[in-house]
């Protein structure tokens, strides 16, 4: 559990700056687990790129989380678990996005395993996937209304 | 409601609703099977069934008051769920866990994962046909279940992991029943072995059945047996160790045929591995030392401590009525669970109460696996490729 000191020695890092320095808004780590912070329009080449690229081989997506920030805008924040096998490493990235329309590109042709992450994510905060070949609810019946592990979801019915 | 679209061309196919109530789903797992004549040509998987919103039940409790609903999850192996809610809670608060702890908490979730493989064996020798290895295997389980029963009080909902260390220290005599079983268990293997690895019947609904290979795996984000049946030799206890688990001697047990058989090898292997671990942690685990960190107003005081001590008493009502709040931050924390990688998110924001907490659970995404294995293949090999795949619906549910 020791700090990261030097964020930009990391492989992954200094690729990316390499690669498209302006796709970064920030960096984090936090108790070893390193963060890269992407603006949402570059996640889905810089997926690719992670995912292609002989030496990272990030090509295992362990988990897709989402957590809601909500009154904070922007509100929504997505969180995709990568892990390299042959280099036992593991990065998070990391995108935020708006409230109003909350619209993310998928990454399924990427990762396969996406497709139910997503799914998960689109049934629990109603954020959408642009390119998900089946975009449904998972868990919740299809006529259920609004998004419970939203932070404005009400807990508690009438009384 | 998932429904399925016909294949295109395919003109005298059958749609066939498998559960939720079908003895070999292994829960509430509804499949609806396109079928022409005995073989599928589209499986569609619908879950949900269980789904209960367990994180977001968290969100509402405190740190402490969680780890009795990731009991709830798993529920063949409850303690592995403690252990990555545990573990991740103790990453935000970068606590460091005392060593008799650690290896008391090794040695318990070997021992559920034996538990965990022996009901897999059980239910899936059963779908298949062999009904005396399913009595045989719950007979042994049995004897797992009253020793977690003795440290915890509990047979499955343990919360015996705490934040900081362990529940209660083990009673006396508890490490002889260990040691009982780690002298009858390896033949109990080899007896399991006996009835199933030659039976040509065995044979023929396992080999070539279901058959993952290794790109597509880890494509799928498939973990645990499921994966290392593939060749990819992916174990979190070795890649990212936790709790000491690189002071341990184990082989990972790896098969690259990925098929049912190659599955049902790693995980028999991974029970003898795991009775090793546990024989060296009964020799690691030091005969006297502290099962709990040394960290007030987390962890709470002993109880001997309460009658004498002020600010014992105070941190215990404080911790019991209002919790304790770790730095605000997101920390993700991985575990080799029975069935894969289990990994747990949390997002602190400062306050008594996980902000979010999610859960990654192995069978949600192994589950995903179950098309590309049986697409085009018998529907008597739907049944195979359920139970090798060892499901366990309330962690997919959630």
């Amino acid at each position: 559990m020791t700090e990261t000191p030097d964020l930009e020695q990391h492989p992954a890092i200094a690729k990316i700056r390499a690669w498209r320095p302006e796709a970064v808004a920030g960096l984090i780590s936090f108790r070893g687990d390193v963060t890269v912070i992407v603006y949402p329009e570059h996640l889905r080449p810089l997926a690719e790129m992670l995912a292609k690229d002989p030496f990272l081989a990030y090509t295992y997506l362990s988990d897709v989380t989402a957590m809601d920030r909500f009154p904070i805008e922007p509100r929504f924040e997505l969180n995709y678990h990568l892990l390299s096998l042959s280099r036992r490493d593991s990065l998070c990235l990391r995108v935020r996005l708006q409230g109003e329309n909350p619209v993310m590109e998928t990454v399924i042709p990427v990762w396969p395993t996406a497709n139910w992450h997503e799914r998960e994510i689109f049934d629990l905060f109603g954020v959408r996937f642009e390119g998900h070949p089946d975009l449904r609810r998972l868990f919740l019946p299809e006529d259920w209304e609004g998004y419970p592990l939203r932070k404005d979801y009400p807990v508690e019915g009438p009384r | 409601m998932t429904t399925i679209q016909t294949a295109t061309g395919a003109t005298n196919t059958m749609v066939l609703n498998m559960g939720p109530q079908h003895p070999s789903t292994h829960g509430v797992l509804r499949i609806l099977l396109e079928l022409d004549g005995e073989t599928v040509v589209k499986a569609g998987v619908d879950i949900g069934y269980l789904h209960t919103g367990i994180e977001k039940t968290a969100e509402s409790l405190t740190y402490s008051q969680t780890i009795t609903i990731t009991d709830r999850m798993d529920y063949l192996a409850p303690l592995s769920n403690n252990l990555a809610y545990c573990l991740s809670v103790e990453k935000l608060l970068d606590l460091q866990v005392p060593k008799r702890a650690q290896y008391i908490r090794v040695l318990l979730t070997e021992l559920t994962r034996i538990g965990s493989h022996l009901v897999w064996l059980g239910t899936h020798a059963i779908d298949l046909g062999a009904m005396s290895v399913f009595l045989y295997c719950f007979r042994e389980r049995e004897e797992l279940l009253k020793l977690f029963e003795m440290v915890s009080g509990q047979r499955m909902m343990t919360s015996y992991f705490r934040i900081g260390g362990l529940a209660l220290e083990p009673p006396t005599g508890w490490l002889d029943r260990v040691r009982n079983i780690l002298q009858s268990f390896p033949s109990r293997i080899d007896e399991y072995e006996d009835l199933l690895t030659k039976n040509r019947i065995w044979l023929a609904r396992t080999q070539g059945v279901g058959i993952l290979t290794a790109d597509d795996a880890i494509a799928l984000g498939v973990s645990g047996p499921s994966l290392r049946g593939s060749g990819v030799d992916y174990d979190v206890r070795k890649y990212f160790p936790y709790s000491s688990y690189d002071e341990f001697d184990f082989t990972v047990q790896v098969r690259t045929e990925g098929d049912c058989y190659a599955r049902y090898l790693c995980r028999i292997g991974e029970m003898r591995e795991s009775l090793k671990i546990v024989r060296q942690a009964m020799e690691k685990i030091p005969a006297e030392g502290p099962i709990k960190a040394d960290a007030p107003g987390i962890v709470p005081p002993q109880r001997e401590k309460m009658k004498t001590e002020m600010e014992a008493l105070i941190y215990h009502f404080k911790i019991f009525t209002e919790g304790f709040a770790p730095p605000p931050g997101e920390v993700y924390q991985r575990i080799e669970s029975p069935r894969g990688e289990l990994a747990c998110f949390i997002a602190s924001d400062g306050s008594q109460r996980p902000y979010r907490m999610k859960m990654r659970t192995p069978s949600f995404v192994n589950l995903q696996a179950l098309q590309k294995m049986v697409e085009g293949r018998l529907i008597a090999d739907v049944i195979a490729s359920i139970g090798t795949l060892d499901i366990v619906l309330g962690e997919i549910d959630r």
